[in-house]
């Protein structure tokens, strides 16, 4: 390398206020890059209190300028978020952007050491490392690729449905793909709403017709999707759109169908399996779109091969048993996912009882209870059908906050526990309980709801429910479910004898919800919801370009917060809509079509599926704008016939020695 | 009876907060204990069946611990009313290992003397010594033992089951003996002068 | 032949005699093969523990040693690793030490120190420790034993009673529920029993307290007594001696106590598989519980053909749906998850 040209290199370093010069000696590693990496071309070694600042930025503009630099770099935090600061930076001086390298001295040093000496010796290695890298590095060029303006959106719950009205709203076409028969998600089974009991179908419902008839989207029901190919910009989604055996061109909406259906299973998903449906059904009256679908595991004519009596009372012949599934292909550029969540199966916690002790009911069921299109006309009932409770005990954290279930908090059960304490007081009058163990009512107006709970005299008790039992001890308890937990603030233990048990259970993922992870390319955490980008500042991307997350999909949250993400997931797509096209990372890998042997090893690695065999030539190759430059195949090629720009073996080779200090000339350290 | 008292907590001298009492409960335990996790929620409260008799819920004798209460929390009958029945330990939503605190906290009180009703830790005493001695445990010789000190008035009313138990030879006379007792008892020997505190 | 080392506790020889009578009875119908580890100790019930951690787990682990000697299959007799304990409270005493000894490495050291004063030394995990139902129910199996089933249990009402230290803390994940486990329900089905649910199955039966705290003891005794009773059993069935002895021997006192009248007679599930095996009552240790079950048995003392369970009838459109149970399968598909 000597014989090259020398690179002109500045250096640097961030004290981040005290983040780093709290544990690292700044100035000392400035002055020790000067002098020790003089002779590898550094001209110019500065540390600054934030170079990140608009002041940080000048200087480096202005060394670039006035000392003529070719190689920047920046010791400072994780390039996750900066690099693209120090690069735009580059660029304003006339430098390519590429020739500059971040070392993070803050993240994989300040943060994660204590010993000054240790650390600052640390840094100089680091710092070493990105020299002797950066004079590797080539300028890149930007890769640019059109924008598709369509999008796809997965779920069409609440949170779903906003995002699609966002977007169609704005002028560009929506594919709202659902999986069941109608879009409206969990909400549609709700009664009430937190904190202001809206009506849930009242304040739902019209947003579910505008999304079925709005003429920028188009609604894919009783469909899911099967694949996933391309990227950012130009995704090929295949569509699984299943048989409904009702013909939508001739259904009017009838209903006849339905009512004239013989056979009545029960409802496990609308209903929550509290109420029956036929096998040719509409979920529920305001069902969008209000085409029926034919239940074929458990529709008579398909399992005896007689009955069709759908078929027979039909007004416009709409009934089709010889329909077949149907695949679909589009193209889209931006895809939101917005697939909700599952509840948590409460048979789990088998000290409560649910599933063995008939008037143990989840909150779903509670739900469907209360809504005056369920089951019950929304009188809340035992499982009998018909007796009034006269004491209701309603348990918090079922599910949630336990190692030996979910260990997360699923934010929306106290305020779920509370409205339900409202209904029943309100409905039957009975004496409710609610067992929590920590009452979270945090947001707008939330706390004041707890308030208004409190007044109308729901009785609380800090604790939570050890179990829920049938087996009296005494006369006072007989006929009645008993709720034995300990009152921790009387420090008692307590057994309070009532007539019905709600369980407010938690949110989990969906149980599919890895494959569709994958499916899409993007990751799942440690609990099962998929990962967003950044907690805080990026809640809704993902880390695969053009893949929005909303909703529960991301964890779980409430109406308000699901809303404004599949909101803010539209403001995202529509931003990358009207640019018209996106700039590619030019960090990809290659492929030496002379040295692959065509094993394929890679092909199945690859994350982005971004690679594909040819043929013809029998050799990989890569899509440069699905790669987005992962390295996974680098590192897996046994040939080594696969290299990354931006992390080639040179730079990678390099950067090891300057951290092993081996580029020092001898006898300077 | 009179209960021996270590002379400093007469004297009042242990009131203060014991910082590492905690942390001290926590070594000595088997297992992983988790006790600096608890939440405070009441599980355990709520699932022990018997919490009627006890002076501190479980999770009371846990903010006592965190609060230092060393004197207090070893007086406590509470771990002597453990029947060791495991349900808080699986229901607790932190993986507190609770019954082994409460076998923890019955040792450290022997060891301090602090314990308020000696029949429970006679009892155990009693059965150790037995198995000590023979290596197996010796029903008759421990009930006989035990009730003529603790339940002098109990024994006309059980004395029908007792014979029952002898009669139907569910109750043998003499003790049984392992063979190697020696080795046994090498075995406990060295692990008396071992503790577990890391 | 399936072979296991047997640890037997203490009250196999006495206050459970009955237990290990009829638990030789059905080893030969069911292939089961029990050696007995050599020289074994008493595993200190819940008294050790209390009074000294480290010489309390040297006891235990005395035992682990001796038995992990005796299996292997270079100087013992080999050819398994599962050590079958009867007795619940030496179950979870001989699983508890395995598991701690491996949580905790200080643990197993110092045990390893104590253990070498003898001449022995134990490595955590090398044995499998399991309870004798848990062998019967998953090794053996529920078809095998229905066929061996001459006498079927029909018209004996029976409450299943597990116990508490059995499905509980359960480290190594063996049973199907920690609160209402359906191994012994499904076993007595097997016999043919009319197997009532019993929401206490796994409630505590006073264990030690019936020594040092009787009152306490009786309460937990008349809970479970009385429910049994509510729900019309003939008789409990017991899978540990501890529960057995408290509850058969100290049922006459807590009915003194508490002026009560309760004879609810408890045996061992092994008797009643002797039983419906076709064994003789007097070989199975039947008569030497205190609350006599002769009035119970007298139900099956006649020819009974055996009448399938009538599955419950749903009232059509009667009343709201109830959810599936929750099963043993979900169960353990959720945990594998």
């Amino acid at each position: 390398m000597s014989d090259q040209k020398q690179e002109r290199v500045g250096v640097y370093v961030c004290h981040c206020g005290t983040n780093i010069a709290g544990t690292v000696d700044v100035v000392d590693v400035a002055n020790w890059a000067a002098e020790k990496l003089k002779h590898q071309g550094v001209i110019i070694a500065r540390e600054y209190k934030f170079m990140c600042s608009s002041l940080g930025q000048e200087l480096i503009e202005k060394d670039i300028k006035e000392l003529g630099l070719t190689r920047v770099v920046v010791a400072a935090c994780s390039p996750h978020l900066h690099e693209k600061t120090f690069r735009t930076a580059a660029k304003n001086a006339g430098l390519n952007p590429y020739l500059v390298e971040l070392a993070s001295i803050r993240e994989q040093v300040s943060w994660v050491h204590t010993d000054k000496v240790v650390a600052t010796a640390k840094s100089k290695a680091v710092v070493s490392g990105a020299v002797s890298r950066v004079i590797e590095n080539r300028a890149l060029d930007e890769i640019k690729v059109p924008i598709n303006p369509n999008t796809l959106i997965v779920g069409g719950g609440v949170a779903g449905i906003q995002s699609a009205l966002e977007i169609a709203n704005a002028g560009f076409h929506v594919y709202l793909v659902e999986r069941e028969p109608s879009i409206g998600g969990h909400m549609a089974q709700f009664d009430k709403t937190f904190p202001t009991l809206d009506c849930s179908a009242c304040i739902l419902t019209p947003r579910m017709v505008e999304a079925g008839t709005h003429p920028n989207i188009t609604l894919l029901t009783w469909s899911e999707v099967t694949n996933v190919a391309g990227y950012v910009g130009n995704f090929h989604v295949t569509i699984k759109k299943k048989a409904r055996f009702v013909n939508e061109e001739l259904c009017t909406g009838c209903g006849i169908c339905q009512e004239k259906c013989p056979k009545k299973v029960i409802d496990d998903v609308y209903e929550a399996g509290l109420g029956y449906r036929k096998t040719v059904y509409t979920p529920f009256a305001q069902a969008v779109p209000n085409f029926p679908v034919m239940d074929k595991e458990n529709c008579t004519y398909f399992i005896k091969g007689t009955c069709k009596a759908c078929e027979k009372f039909c007004p416009t012949n709409a009934i089709d048993f010889a329909q077949q599934d149907q695949m679909l292909n589009i193209d889209v550029g931006n895809i939101i996912l917005a697939t909700g969540y599952d509840l948590f199966d409460a048979r789990r916690v088998s000290n409560y009882g649910y599933g063995r002790l008939p008037n143990v009911f989840t909150s779903l069921e509670f739900e469907r209870l209360s809504n005056a299109a369920g089951p019950t006309s929304g009188n809340i009932v035992l499982r009998d059908g018909k007796t009034m409770p006269k004491s209701v005990g309603i348990i918090h954290c079922v599910g949630s906050r336990d190692k030996n279930f979910n260990n997360y908090c699923s934010t929306i059960c106290c305020m779920q526990g509370l409205k339900f304490a409202h209904l029943v007081h309100e409905r039957t009058g009975a004496t409710v309980y609610n067992f929590y163990i920590d009452m979270r009512t945090a947001y707008k107006a939330y706390d004041e709801f707890y308030q208004r709970v409190l007044e109308e005299g729901t009785l609380f008790v800090r604790g939570k429910v050890a179990e829920v039992t049938d087996a009296a001890r005494n006369d006072r308890e007989k006929g009645k479910l008993i709720i034995q937990c300990e009152d921790t603030l009387a420090g008692k233990q307590r057994r309070i004898p009532v007539d019905m048990v709600i369980l407010s259970s938690g949110l989990q993922p969906r149980k599919d919800a890895k494959e569709v992870g994958k499916l899409f390319g993007i990751s799942c955490s440690m609990d099962g919801w998929f990962t967003e980008k950044h907690p805080k500042l990026d809640p809704v991307a993902t880390m695969t370009e053009g893949i929005y997350i909303v909703g529960c999909a991301q964890g779980p949250k409430d109406i308000p917060s699901s809303v404004a993400q599949g909101a803010a997931a539209s403001a995202r797509v529509l931003d990358k809509i009207l640019q018209k096209e996106v700039s590619l990372e030019p960090i990809k890998a290659s492929i030496n079509k002379e040295a692959c042997s065509g094993c394929r090893i890679c092909n199945g690695l690859c994350p982005f599926n971004a690679i594909a065999f040819i043929a013809d030539d029998m050799v990989s190759d890569i899509n440069p704008a699905l790669c987005q430059g992962c390295g996974t195949c680098v590192a897996a090629c046994p040939a080594g016939a696969i290299s990354g720009t931006g992390f080639s073996d040179a730079q990678i080779m390099a950067q090891i020695d300057g951290l092993l200090l081996k580029n020092l000339e001898i006898g300077n350290y | 009876m009179p209960q021996m008292t270590d002379e400093r907590v007469r004297a009042g001298m242990n009131r203060e907060e014991d910082p590492s009492l905690l942390h001290e409960v926590s070594m000595k335990t088997a297992g992983v204990s988790h006790l600096e996790m608890c939440i405070q929620c009441g599980t355990c409260g709520g699932s022990c069946p018997v919490a009627m008799d006890m002076e501190h819920t479980p999770r009371m004798l846990f903010a006592m611990l965190r609060a230092g209460m060393r004197e207090e929390v070893l007086r406590s009958n509470t771990p002597w009313l453990c029947v060791s029945c495991y349900h808080c330990v699986v229901r607790c939503p932190q993986e507190v290992h609770i019954a082994d605190v409460m076998y923890t906290l019955k040792g450290m009180a022997i060891k301090a003397k602090l314990y308020s009703d000696s029949t429970a830790p006679h009892f155990s005493q009693t059965f150790v010594d037995m198995v000590e001695a023979y290596g197996r445990s010796y029903e008759m010789g421990l009930a006989s033992r035990h009730y003529l000190r603790h339940f002098p008035l109990r024994l006309p009313s059980m004395m029908p089951m007792g014979l029952g138990m002898i009669t139907k030879g569910r109750m043998t006379i003499t003790p049984k003996k392992i063979k190697h007792l020696d080795q046994l008892k090498s075995i406990l020997h060295r692990a008396k002068q071992l503790e577990l505190t890391s | 032949m399936n072979k296991y080392l047997l640890y037997p506790g203490c009250s196999m020889d006495s206050s459970a005699k009955a237990y290990m009578e009829s638990l030789n009875e059905i080893l030969e119908p069911l292939n089961l093969h029990l050696e007995e580890i050599k020289d074994w100790n008493c595993c200190g019930a819940t008294e050790y523990l209390g009074i000294n951690l480290i010489p309390a787990y040297s006891l235990i682990a005395r035992n682990l040693a001796l038995a992990a000697k005796q299996m292997n299959p270079v100087n013992g007799t080999g050819g398994t690793r599962t050590v079958v304990a009867p007795c619940s409270a030496c179950y979870l005493n001989l699983a508890k030490a395995d598991y701690y000894m491996q949580e905790r490495p200080t643990l197993g050291a110092k045990v390893n120190e104590a253990l070498a004063a003898g001449g022995l030394e134990y490595k955590a995990g090398t044995l499998d420790v399991r309870h004798l139902i848990d062998v019967l129910v998953y090794d053996v199996g529920l078809d095998t034993i229905r066929s061996k089933v001459v006498r079927p249990l029909s018209g004996l009402k029976v409450v299943p009673y597990m116990g508490c230290m059995l499905p509980r803390p359960d480290y190594q994940h063996r049973w199907s529920d920690h609160e209402h486990p359906t191994e012994l329900d499904d076993l007595l089905r097997a016999l043919g029993a009319d197997v009532i649910d019993y929401p206490l199955t796994t409630e505590c039966c006073g264990g030690h307290m019936t020594q040092i705290g009787p009152e306490t003891a009786f309460e937990l005794i008349r809970r479970l007594v009385a429910d049994a009773d509510e729900r019309g059993a003939q008789m409990m069935v017991t899978v540990c001696p501890m529960c057995q002895m408290n509850i058969d021997a100290y049922q006459n006192e807590a009915n003194h106590f508490f002026g009560t009248n309760y004879h609810m007679p408890i045996l061992f599930f092994t008797q009643l598989m002797g039983l419906a095996f076709g064994k003789e009552p007097g070989d199975l240790g039947i008569g030497v519980e205190l609350v006599s079950a002769r009035n119970a048995l007298a139900n099956i003392g006649v020819e009974v053909p055996v009448t399938q369970e009538p599955a419950a009838p749903r009232k059509k459109d009667e009343g709201l749906p109830m959810p599936r149970r929750w099963t043993k399968h979900e169960g353990r598909k959720e945990a594998v998850k």
